[in-house]
């Protein structure tokens, strides 16, 4: 553990706090998360934190749950869209051929329309719950996850080392955990953490559009809808959620930056 | 006495590395070295890989490739120390006065230019020449080296011309501003064999023609031994010998140097045919999937027990693929193959166990024929395991008693790859190979990749295993020195079809076919004026046709 | 017929296919799941016989490929339908928004597309030392902000603090071009700042890329200097990588009009398709999606175009 650096090590602590401010929510928060405890945009106080919102809550209990909310569908979502995408990327560049090609080409045509366009398209039909939201991000996302696990697998597979296992008979689990997977890790543990932040973003901006985690659950996008017009009036309040994704979405940069780098240094990596 | 043309007094050359996730580290890459080069005379430059040959040869232009740099000593060319002189004066030099020819010519020319307008963009910009003279010296030049309709090709591009041809515009490049020194970074490495020699020969002519002084870095001696007049020696950043070319050929004085010179010098004493082949392939043609036509073509081979078959051919001719179809990678569209006595399934996946496990490969590339993540103990022990079904101790057992039999001793099992020098590695493959106790080993392009010391000693080992093993080789490759080596018998492959096949003896002895001859007469020999004797050789083959 | 324009003919071929296929998609994302057009515009207290008779009038009772076929007819001929909110043709509605938002979109290109190569280059010729570690710093912190955050730092800022510009972005015909730019300043920044982030570093990467090559090295060797050697050497074989990464930010700024036209209530496309998606308009939602699915492609297509045009081995084919 000795050897982070320090960006790394910065990376880590605000993930991690994040994680656990998300996790345990209920006790960080001071008040309820739809309690009405003041007036409208009370300026920050010994008693409210960073001040009340555009009906008189708490803003700061509002951001603690809207960060669990947000983190908590982003992480489902991205766990969906990791799974998906890399079993069936694996899957289609071992197989080769048809399932391949078929596979292949249907994501290209997904990745063809916008992931936001295709979102709205499917959620003018569909209600806005949290599980389809995880769903569909998870979806759409899992394309992009497929084309990376695609592109490590084929080219590991073409690799001396896994024609020789071949050549020696071993079975196509042994090819895939024990050949395939060891070295396909690092770039997509790396990318995983991009797909996160991905998610993040995805979800605040539908959840802004109104189209997203519906009120009174509060989430980071919902919060800078409540609370937009108070900007008119120099009201701040608007402004936290964005500061509270950037420094979690920089955390988690830095993070991946460090394990892509750490990881194809280890012994044997191929750098 | 006057002033030598490149005077280099105690060079030392260093870079910073960047191991990921440590601290960068400062090494050394030449350590002090002193020659001179006469104006008009050719030093060559001999080393294996790291000896800092390439470094030196592009110090005589003050150029630090990637992270390089010149950290001490004095280089003087015409008469003044260059690693003083300030990149504006420095640029003057470059292109003008020394230029550079690169082993990939290939990646060295812009693809998005002519021809043409590379090769005399040095002597234009330097105002050595004006556009029209430098050009029709460029069509004087690409005349004298041999290319192909000398007037017009420079309105090609690049990838419009062959690699050869393309080296031998990289000489027009380089010699187009008339310099007084030109650096050859391995020109020829990277050409085929039958090509090579047509590349060394027009270069050699155009430095003699045009009397410019070269330094000609390679680290084939045999090569080198044919244009240079004086050789130096280096291993590791030092110098071992210099002398002149006939001294180091004939009476090298360092060990380094005479084992140099000794290699491929393996004898081999040919073994008889039995009456029961391991392996026999029948009028075998193959074809990929998706392409119309025949890579092999109705092949005919045997292998006996214990025996070693070389399959030998230029890039192309489809020796890797008579592998593949072996192996059972590329089922063939027909003939068939015969293993020990019984007929091989066409494909891999429908051939029992036993029948892969008796029949192993190794690799070219040691680097991707091995996990980088796993050791070599798991590397090794993984066949032990599947086939043999050997566990804990015994295991253990067997993967060292493999390890001793590659000469790789303790302390090797929880090894990476990563850890292992390019010889090591290959020998680590061997072991993986000979762990399933095959009766037949596919042996491609094994030694292509290695220096030739290193070379020389997996061959050795591989004879060696051969009699201790009782194992028969397929050995592919495109060195007829190696074949010699090892061969109990050849076949030559040539567009896909054997042209020649036998004993190595009757092979190797003529008469020859054209192919066969042009093949044999291209094996650069340790020998001076070889060149020249070729050469001629070839006139008069093509004036008897 | 010369083999580059054969490959640019397939290239083609291949975009209307992919066109059509996205439009299918689109069709079946809002047909086949679950939810009942007509109930939705109706809501939940709908009577039965209303329900049926607004089904009719839609041709929901039709299968789902006869009516993907109308639609797409009409589409071909440029009816896009009318909407089922107010009953207005959807072309009409969409014409002057789809202005106004390629209005927005062209000068955020024409300030971001400039501005990233020139970041680029600096990056490069600034390689590991302050600026390059400066700009990537910047880049990491653009990308970690959603567009409408980014939108609203600005308003906050630009607009209500220091009163630069104005933090809502209304344009109509009747104003000059001053006027429009004045309006429309703050979400160009925002655009930009999005796009270019992406544009720089990969133009960086690209760049790079080229400057490694083993042609740069001959090119120095010869004695050129390193502007000569930018001009005459690397940029012939960095253009096509450079327009690659416009073409795929561009179509990556289509994408970030939609949000920011909501955050600046502009009155284009994106705005006009969020609204219909809240009230569940289908026909305005298939057809902005088919709008922006196909510049999306287009401008895809174009970037592989000119990759191919820029290629010197299918230029000159041996």
């Amino acid at each position: 553990m000795k050897n982070i650096p320090i960006s790394a090590m910065i990376g880590l602590f605000f993930t991690g706090l994040y994680f656990l401010i998300a996790i345990f929510a209920p006790l960080l928060a001071p008040y309820g998360m739809a309690e009405i405890v003041g007036d409208v945009w009370e300026p920050s106080s010994s008693e409210f934190l960073l001040g009340t919102d555009s009906i008189g809550r708490d803003l700061l209990s509002r951001m603690i749950y809207g960060g669990r909310t947000t983190i908590f569908i982003a992480t489902a979502a991205t766990i969906l869209s990791f799974t998906l995408g890399s079993v069936m990327g694996f899957f289609a560049a071992v197989s080769g051929g048809w399932v391949d090609q078929t596979l292949s080409r249907f994501v290209d045509l997904i990745m063809s329309i916008p992931s936001l366009i295709f979102a709205l398209v499917v959620l003018s039909v569909m209600p806005t719950t949290v599980p389809i939201l995880i769903i569909l991000m998870g979806l759409l996302d899992s394309t992009r996850v497929y084309r990376l696990a695609r592109a490590v697998a084929v080219d590991i597979t073409v690799m001396d080392y896994v024609e020789a296992a071949r050549l020696r008979g071993e079975k196509i689990g042994w090819i895939i955990f024990r050949e395939t997977l060891p070295n396909a890790l690092s770039p997509l543990v790396a990318e995983m953490g991009l797909r996160f932040i991905f998610a993040v973003l995805f979800v605040s901006t539908l959840s802004f559009l109104g189209l997203g985690v519906q009120p009174p659950q509060a989430d980071w996008g919902g919060i800078v809808k409540e609370n937009k017009e108070g900007i008119n009036y120099g009201i701040q309040a608007a402004l936290y959620p964005a500061y509270a994704i950037a420094t979690l979405c920089i955390s988690i940069n830095l993070v991946a930056d460090w394990i892509l780098t750490r990881t194809t240094s280890l012994k044997g990596g191929r750098g | 006495m006057t002033e030598p043309l490149l005077k280099v007094r105690g060079l030392k050359i260093g870079a910073t590395a960047y191991p990921p996730g440590e601290k960068p580290v400062a090494i050394k890459i030449v350590h002090g070295v002193d020659f001179d080069l006469e104006a008009g005379k050719v030093l060559g430059l001999i080393g294996e890989s790291g000896a800092g040959k390439s470094t030196i040869g592009l110090a005589a232009m003050a150029y630090g490739r990637g992270g390089v740099e010149i950290t001490g000593g004095e280089v003087w060319v015409n008469g003044r120390d260059i690693l003083k002189e300030n990149l504006r004066n420095l640029r003057r030099l470059r292109g003008a006065e020394v230029t550079y020819v690169s082993q990939s010519a290939a990646a060295s020319f812009n693809p998005a230019k002519k021809i043409m307008e590379q090769v005399t963009e040095a002597a234009i910009f330097q105002n050595k020449f004006s556009k029209s003279e430098a050009e029709a010296r460029a069509v004087d030049l690409f005349r004298r080296l041999g290319l192909p309709e000398p007037e017009t090709i420079g309105n090609r591009y690049p990838h419009q011309v062959s690699g050869g041809q393309l080296q031998r515009c990289m000489t027009a490049l380089a010699l187009c501003p008339e310099p007084d020194l030109v650096v050859f970074d391995e020109p020829t490495t990277a050409l085929d064999v039958t090509t090579q020699i047509d590349v060394l020969a027009a270069i050699k002519e155009a430095i003699a023609a045009t009397g410019v002084a070269a330094l000609y870095i390679t680290h084939d001696l045999a090569v080198v031994a044919q244009v240079s007049d004086h050789i130096m020696v280096l291993q590791q950043g030092d110098m071992v010998e210099y002398g002149t070319v006939d001294q180091i050929i004939n009476n090298p004085q360092e060990e380094y140097t005479q084992a140099l010179v000794s290699v491929r010098s393996i004898r081999h004493e040919e073994k008889t045919p039995t009456d029961h082949p391991v392996l026999r392939v029948e009028n075998v043609t193959a074809r990929y999937k998706g392409t119309n036509f025949d890579v092999l073509k109705n092949i005919n081979v045997e292998i006996h027990p214990g025996q070693t078959l070389a399959v030998v051919g230029e890039s192309g001719s489809g020796k890797s693929t008579l592998a593949r179809v072996i192996t059972g990678l590329l089922p063939p569209s027909e003939g068939t193959i015969t293993f020990d006595g019984r007929v091989l399934n066409p494909a891999l996946a429908t051939r029992p166990i036993e029948d892969l496990r008796e029949m192993q490969m190794i690799y070219q590339m040691a680097d991707t024929a091995m996990n980088p993540r796993q050791t070599v103990g798991t590397i090794i022990g993984r066949p032990l395991e599947f086939y043999f079904g050997l566990k804990g101790k015994a295991k253990q057992k067997r993967i060292q008693e493999l390890l001793d039999e590659i000469e790789l001793g303790d302390g090797f099992q929880d090894r990476y790859p990563a850890e292992l020098s390019g010889g090591q590695k290959q020998r680590v493959c061997i072991a993986r190979a000979l762990a399933a106790k095959p009766k037949l080993i596919i042996c491609d392009e094994v030694t292509s990749a290695l220096d030739p010391l290193v070379a020389d000693g997996i061959l050795k080992l591989l004879l060696n295993l051969q009699k201790i093993e009782d194992v028969a080789y397929l050995f592919i490759t495109h060195d007829l020195a190696t074949v010699r080596a090892i061969a109990d018998s050849i076949a030559v492959m040539y567009q896909g079809e054997v042209v020649r096949y036998g004993p190595k003896s009757q092979v190797l002895s003529p008469p020859f076919d054209a192919y066969t001859d042009l093949l044999l007469s291209s094996v650069p020999e340790m020998k001076i004026g070889w060149l020249e004797e070729n050469i001629e050789h070839r006139r008069m083959e093509s004036a008897g046709n | 017929m010369h083999p580059i324009l054969k490959l640019i003919a397939q290239r083609l071929a291949l975009g209307l296919l992919l066109l059509f296929a996205a439009s299918i998609l689109i069709f079946v994302g809002t047909s086949i799941l679950p939810g009942d057009v007509a109930q939705s515009i109706l809501g939940q207290s709908a009577t039965p016989e209303a329900l049926a008779n607004l089904r009719r009038e839609l041709g929901l009772n039709d299968p789902a490929v006869t009516r993907y076929f109308m639609w797409l007819g009409g589409v071909l001929q440029g009816d896009l339908g009318t909407a089922l909110t107010n009953g207005r043709d959807i072309a009409e509605s969409l014409g002057g928004r789809l202005k106004n938002t390629l209005f927005l979109a062209f000068w955020a290109a024409a300030i971001s597309v400039p501005l990233a190569i020139f970041l680029g280059l600096l990056a490069v010729r600034y390689k590991d030392r302050i600026p390059d570690k400066l700009i990537s710093a910047i880049t990491l912190t653009t990308i970690s902000i959603p567009e409408f955050m980014i939108g609203y730092i600005l308003i906050y800022w630009v607009a209500i603090k220091w009163r630069l510009f104005p933090s809502v972005a209304i344009i109509n015909d009747s104003m000059s071009l001053g006027e429009k730019l004045n309006a429309i300043a703050i979400p160009v920044m925002v655009l930009t700042l999005v796009v270019l982030a992406h544009m720089m570093r990969m133009t960086r990467a690209a760049i790079l890329n080229v400057m490694q090559s083993a042609y740069i090295e001959t090119a120095e060797l010869k004695g050129l200097g390193m502007l000569k050697i930018i001009r005459k050497h690397a940029f012939p074989n960095a253009v096509a990588p450079i327009v690659n990464v416009v073409m795929l930010n561009l179509a990556y700024l289509v994408v970030g009009v939609v949000v920011v036209e909501v955050v600046f209530a502009y009155p284009g496309m994106g705005q006009y398709l969020v609204d219909h998606v809240s009230k569940r308009d289908v026909p305005v939602v298939q057809a902005c999606g088919l709008i922006f699915a196909a510049v999306y492609i287009g401008l895809n297509l174009v970037a592989d175009i000119v990759s191919i045009l820029a290629n010197p081995r299918l230029r000159h084919p041996k």
